[in-house]
């Protein structure tokens, strides 16, 4: 694996890379199906929709009945791809996810589309900080928070293959390049994007470019930091996340979510069983979203570079004492 | 209703069409087409059927308005600043940040909103539970509620109007924003809901369908709610999304969009233009 992160964007936005790779997938797979919640051209998929009406489904307004209908598609022998922003797709359908769609073992995809932070100047009625939570407790599902856009395509390609629910957090907008094109993401297998010594960053979503960018300030200081990638919140690389931990002594995890029942609490379930190293969270505390452009709540919240720079100082003192 | 009575509200109307566009504009988008379509039913709400005192928005005996399509927060400030709840200027920090105007209603940050709302159908059930409230503590106010028609393909929406119908929610007065479109454009290549008024009736409504961007026909629909009897009421409101400012009718997608400086000064000139006339 190469990474190519330099901070500079990729030129697609993630709404494209979702509309575009759904798009072919439609194409190259009879069994592969979509649903919308009135949300097709939040992602690009309204034209393709008009003209394929059987295999891009507008389900309205009605969250929970586009799972329901979706779970009863896969049991008919289809590989449903759901998709609505992320608060409908975790809150407001919980339990047909959770029966109709786990429980029952009819396998469905879930894109929820602007979690945390990026759901920015539509506030916090549509802020989930909880929809990895609410995800996590399902069992057999599958959780993917993407880093970037070749990943996500990748993630996008590979769930509707897969048993049980999966679950794809997304912002619409941009994210930095990291990952060289072509490369391949094992389920479940974090990668280590920057090897380091003296601490441990853990970070999903839009805080791995975060992450990379505190790795390069951090290093100007003579702090070497290792960066890992988990991108499947669940299940999640135990092995790797131990290895480490054992390595540099202490852990920081950065997740655009709550601090509970997200990634950071998946890293600590696995460090206190088998590695038991400081730990510490950039997340947003115990709180509800509000409006703001992205860039505000993201200091709002303390999603950011300088905050993980911060965490990553603090905890190295922690380690030493 | 005599002819001033009715002037008075369309100029009302107006400028809150005013409002709702000098907040989105400050923004540079927003949800511009959701917001015009109610304004005049906004207008005859508070111009003429609802009590309330801005001085006051929590004033227990007041009517109250659940805006369940909560993404028509622009449309609702508009009216609220112009009815002087808070000053006409805060409309400039729509959604900035640490606003007290947020895309969606929010309860607890503007005076004047009755309740949060913003994630579709819920604010329905939440109407029907502060009228039956308010009924159960002795208190004689009402609570209007505007629903969506995309809106209305929630689920909930339907519960809670079974539940207003069964537990006698005569306080109620539905409004339904039937404007054809929602947000991936008409409703008819969405999810097409069939004939409101029979589903109305049917869920046991005291129902009426009038033009809903007229304030003379909305005057008149509101007054007969006015009238008792243990049903609530559903008034379903014909009405254009984008309404009162003819661009945007006629845009093929006008759920959230762009307003440059040029729209917005030519669009307002035009509102301001037809106020004139009304005042003449
Ligand atoms: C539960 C939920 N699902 C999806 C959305 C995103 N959304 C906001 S407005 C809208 C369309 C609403 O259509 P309608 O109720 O007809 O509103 P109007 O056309 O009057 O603006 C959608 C899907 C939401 N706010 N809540």
């Amino acid at each position: 694996m190469k990474t190519i992160f330099t901070g500079e964007k990729d030129p697609r936005l993630a709404k494209s890379v979702i509309g575009e790779t759904l798009t072919d997938m439609l194409e190259t797979d009879p069994d592969v199906i979509y649903l919308d919640a009135d949300l097709m051209s939040c992602i690009g998929t309204l034209k393709y929709a008009k003209t394929h009406p059987d295999r891009a489904i507008e389900c309205g307004v009605a969250e929970a009945n586009m799972i329901g209908v979706a779970c009863g598609l896969a049991s008919a022998g289809f590989k449903p791809v759901c998709h609505t922003f992320g608060p409908f797709a975790s809150r407001r359908c919980f339990d047909q996810v959770f029966l109709s769609g786990a429980y029952a073992k009819n396998d469905i995809t879930v894109i929820g589309t602007d979690p945390g932070v990026t759901a920015a100047l539509n506030g916090g009625t549509h802020m989930p900080f909880e929809d990895t939570a609410l995800y996590r407790t399902i069992p057999t599902a599958t959780i993917f928070d993407p880093t970037d856009m070749v990943q996500l395509e990748n993630v996008l390609r590979q769930s509707v293959d897969m048993p049980g629910v999966k679950y794809i957090r997304i912002g619409r907008k941009d994210l930095p390049k990291i990952y060289e094109a072509d490369t391949l993401f094992e389920v479940g297998k974090a990668l280590v994007v920057r090897e380091g010594k003296d601490a441990t960053v853990i970070a999903a979503g839009i805080m791995l470019g975060e992450a990379l960018t505190a790795a390069e300030n951090l290093s100007r200081l003579g702090i070497e930091i290792e960066v890992i990638d988990p991108f499947t919140v669940k299940p999640l690389d135990a092995l790797t996340i131990c290895r480490s931990a054992r390595k540099t002594g202490a852990v920081v995890v950065a997740e655009n979510h709550s601090i509970h029942g997200g990634l950071y609490n998946a890293v600590l379930e696995v460090l206190a069983a088998g590695c038991p190293v400081p730990a510490a969270a950039v997340a947003v505390e115990d709180e509800f979203g509000e409006v703001g452009p992205q860039s505000y709540l993201q200091k709002r919240f303390g999603l950011t570079a300088d905050h993980i720079e911060e965490e990553v100082k603090e905890i190295i003192q922690r380690k030493h004492v | 209703m005599d002819l001033r009575e009715i002037n008075d509200l369309k100029i009302l109307a107006a400028r809150i069409r005013i409002a709702a566009l000098t907040a989105i504009h400050s923004l540079g988008s927003g949800h511009v087409g959701g917001s015009l379509s109610i304004a005049d039913a906004l207008a005859v709400l508070y111009g003429r059927e609802m009590k309330y005192d801005p001085a006051d928005p929590a004033w227990p005996e007041r009517d109250k308005l659940v805006v369940s399509k909560g993404h028509a927060g622009p449309g609702v400030y508009g009216t609220l600043a112009t009815l002087g709840f808070f000053p006409y200027e805060e409309l400039l920090t729509l959604n900035k940040p640490g606003t007290h105007l947020p895309s969606h209603c929010d309860r607890n940050l503007t005076p004047g909103i009755d309740m949060t709302t913003g994630s579709l159908g819920q604010g329905t059930s939440l109407a029907v539970g502060m009228a039956l409230g308010d009924k159960l503590k002795g208190r004689t106010n009402r609570v209007f509620l505007i629903v969506g028609d995309g809106e209305s393909n929630e689920g909930q929406v339907w519960e809670a109007f079974s539940f207003a119908a069964a537990k006698k929610v005569s306080n109620l007065v539905v409004m339904l924003d039937w404007n054809k479109r929602q947000l991936d454009g008409w409703t008819k290549d969405t999810l097409p809901m069939g004939d409101y008024v029979a589903k109305f009736e049917a869920f046991g409504f005291d129902t009426v369908k009038v033009d809903g961007n007229d304030a003379e026909a909305l005057s008149a629909a509101l007054e007969h709610t006015r009238c008792g009897g243990d049903k609530p009421f559903a008034i379903v409101m014909d009405t254009v999304k984008g309404a009162g400012v003819p661009e945007v009718e006629n845009m093929d997608m006008n759920h959230s969009i762009p307003v440059s400086d040029e729209q917005f000064e030519r669009w307002t000139a035009e509102l301001k233009a037809q106020i004139a006339e009304w005042e003449a």
